[in-house]
């Protein structure tokens, strides 16, 4: 209606960005849900790669996994050819979300509501009762199937990692990320054949865009997480860098820690046995770090926009697949992995390393339990504006750990995006 | 479908003895965690236990990860020290209520294989209690100087969607 969509206009010129600056991050972007659901339709339904599965996941012809674009349920699955399609997880009849396992294997997809039936492309390939019963009812004459097949997505691989678009024309995978991110990316998927360990799911109480504003933000990582000082893992003479796309929506949080652990110089030994106060670990062993990648980085944490984190924190790896659930909400999907050419041992070493990330991982819980105060100190407050200031103005790719660079580079994109 | 359905042939006096006596280890290993003691929990385990929190999906589909996967009771500890000394986590109080215990076996070296349900109850000091996570343990048992320790407790949830973060071990 014209009243609504004057509503919805006049909702949207009420948010101006605060002094056109980029220090300040209005509380708005995170809390409005005028502002999601533009972002759903510009980001997550434009023009986007969306992760939506790896091929590990869907290894052979038949496989499917039921995954999300943004919010948007889609359907991951591979054809008899070995092809990959990504269809919306809605039937064409009645809007059914029809596939319900999370992964599985099949001929084909029926709607259990009156089992219309689709190929592992989306194609309709069945309607019951179509020509009526006795020559009465039925589907009209010019009912053509070929009309009513499912939603059909754009769809690209790299490396066995799967991505979608609603966009028709979108660039290549490889133009898409650019090529300082996709040297990163192309480090974790190095042609080795990936070998699924696992899932985890939480929720978040915070707003989807919080988590990739928390990896690129090489400043929390010393400060909140203490176990990573505590217990060594993040000393003194660690080489980091952040790495900004030329758009400035992806990015590589990247760390390197020095060979021998040793290295540390004495002052710096010093001020970290200062700071252990008697705190050691009984069992170091998920601290080594086997050299298997072609990478001077020990861990890379890669934001892909606008839903993916690629994870490679020592040898624990896996990626994470952001599902917004409106503006204060989202969901995560861990998919961890190894290689298939991994021995046991390497294989445990991942497992056991596996203990610092996920909902209940040494770092993971605490950057969970964080967003969810920020989100909550927004949504609840009477300020309104975050204020991110560290760097001053730079953007782009820097190599200062205190910075917030990143962030800001992330925003300019967005706005452009968004129209704000 | 919980596994080893079959496995359960009519008890005998003793095993119904034993059975009690998992209860009450049980119930002594909750009174540590809902007292959020963490640094003690450890005791509970064997020096060479295996524990594991994971999702039924990846355990119906042996999947090995884990969101808590700890070999030996060094990892066991360490991760109690941090969440202890150095974790940062809103403050809640916790309730597991644990039933249904179940002796599959014993083998022959006396081994006990047994099972039990759970129910985790977790609030927030500022939240309403919710349930946290539904699931079930599968454990084995072995005594050592007359006293029953976990060699593996495995903790399986049905509660795949986690809220925010599993803190303390179940």
């Amino acid at each position: 209606m014209p009243d609504d969509l004057s509503n919805s206009a006049a909702a949207l010129t009420n948010h101006v960005w605060p002094n056109d600056d980029l220090q300040l991050i209005p509380d708005w972007v995170y809390t409005s849900q005028e502002i999601y659901e533009r972002e759903v339709e510009r980001i997550f339904h434009g023009r986007t790669w969306n992760f939506v599965a790896l091929e590990c996941e869907i290894p052979q012809p038949g496989s499917f996994k039921r995954s999300f674009v943004g919010p948007t349920p889609v359907i991951v699955a591979r054809n008899n050819d070995g092809s990959i399609h990504v269809f919306e997880n809605r039937c064409a009849h009645r809007g059914a979300e029809l596939c319900r396992p999370q992964v599985g294997t099949t001929k084909e997809f029926v709607c259990p509501y009156h089992q219309w039936t689709y190929d592992l492309t989306g194609n309709l390939i069945g309607v019951p009762f179509r020509r009526g019963l006795n020559k009465e009812g039925g589907m009209p004459k010019d009912f053509r199937p070929e009309d009513h097949n499912l939603l059909k997505l754009s769809v690209t691989t790299r490396r066995g990692v799967v991505f979608a678009s609603f966009a028709k024309d979108m660039e290549s995978i490889e133009d898409y990320l650019g090529p300082a991110v996709l040297e990163d990316f192309d480090a974790l998927f190095d042609g080795r054949k990936l070998k699924l360990l696992g899932y985890y799911r939480n929720t978040v109480p915070a707003n989807w865009k919080m988590y990739h504003e928390n990896l690129k933000d090489p400043y929390h990582a010393t400060l909140l997480h203490a176990f990573l000082v505590n217990f060594g893992l993040m000393v003194a003479g660690n080489k980091c860098g952040t790495i900004v796309d030329p758009s400035g929506r992806h990015g590589t949080l990247a760390s390197a820690r020095p060979d021998e652990k040793l290295n540390v110089d004495d002052d710096s030994k010093k001020q970290m046995r200062a700071f252990k106060e008697g705190m050691k670990l009984e069992d170091e062993r998920f601290l080594d770090y086997v050299k298997e990648f072609k990478s001077p980085w020990t861990v890379t944490m890669q934001t892909i926009w606008p839903n993916l984190i690629t994870q490679r924190e020592l040898n624990t790896l896996g990626v994470r697949h952001i599902v917004p659930q409106g503006p204060n909400e989202f969901l995560m999907i861990w998919v961890m992995f190894g290689y298939e050419d991994d021995t046991d041992e390497m294989t445990r070493h991942r497992l056991r390393q596996g203990n610092l990330m996920g909902p209940s991982g040494f770092l993971g819980l605490e950057d969970n339990e964080a967003m969810k105060f920020v989100q909550q100190g927004m949504v609840r407050s009477v300020s309104d504006t975050n204020y991110v200031a560290l760097g001053d103005r730079e953007e782009g790719t820097t190599h200062k750990i205190i910075t917030e660079a990143a962030i800001r580079s992330m925003y300019r994109n967005y706005r452009g995006v968004m129209g704000l | 479908m919980p596994k080893d359905l079959e496995a359960v042939p009519p008890l005998p006096a003793s095993v119904r003895e034993l059975r009690l006596e998992i209860e009450e280890f049980n119930t002594e290993y909750i009174a540590v965690l809902d007292a959020c003691r963490v640094e003690e929990w450890p005791r509970f385990f064997t020096d060479d236990a295996f524990y594991i929190i994971t999702g039924r999906e990846n355990d119906d589909a042996n999947l090995r990860v884990g969101l808590v996967y700890c070999e030996g009771i060094g990892m066991m500890r360490d991760r109690a020290l941090a969440i202890a000394k150095s974790m940062m986590f809103a403050p809640r109080y916790l309730q597991h209520h644990v039933n249904n215990v179940r002796i599959l076996s014993v083998a022959g070296d006396g081994t006990i294989a047994a099972q039990a349900n759970y129910v985790l109850y977790q609030t927030l000091v500022d939240e309403k209690t919710t349930i946290q996570q539904v699931g079930r343990y599968y454990d084995r048992f072995v005594r050592r100087d007359g006293r029953l320790l976990l060699k593996e407790r495995r903790c399986v949830y049905d509660s795949l969607i986690i809220d925010t973060a599993v803190i303390y071990p179940v």
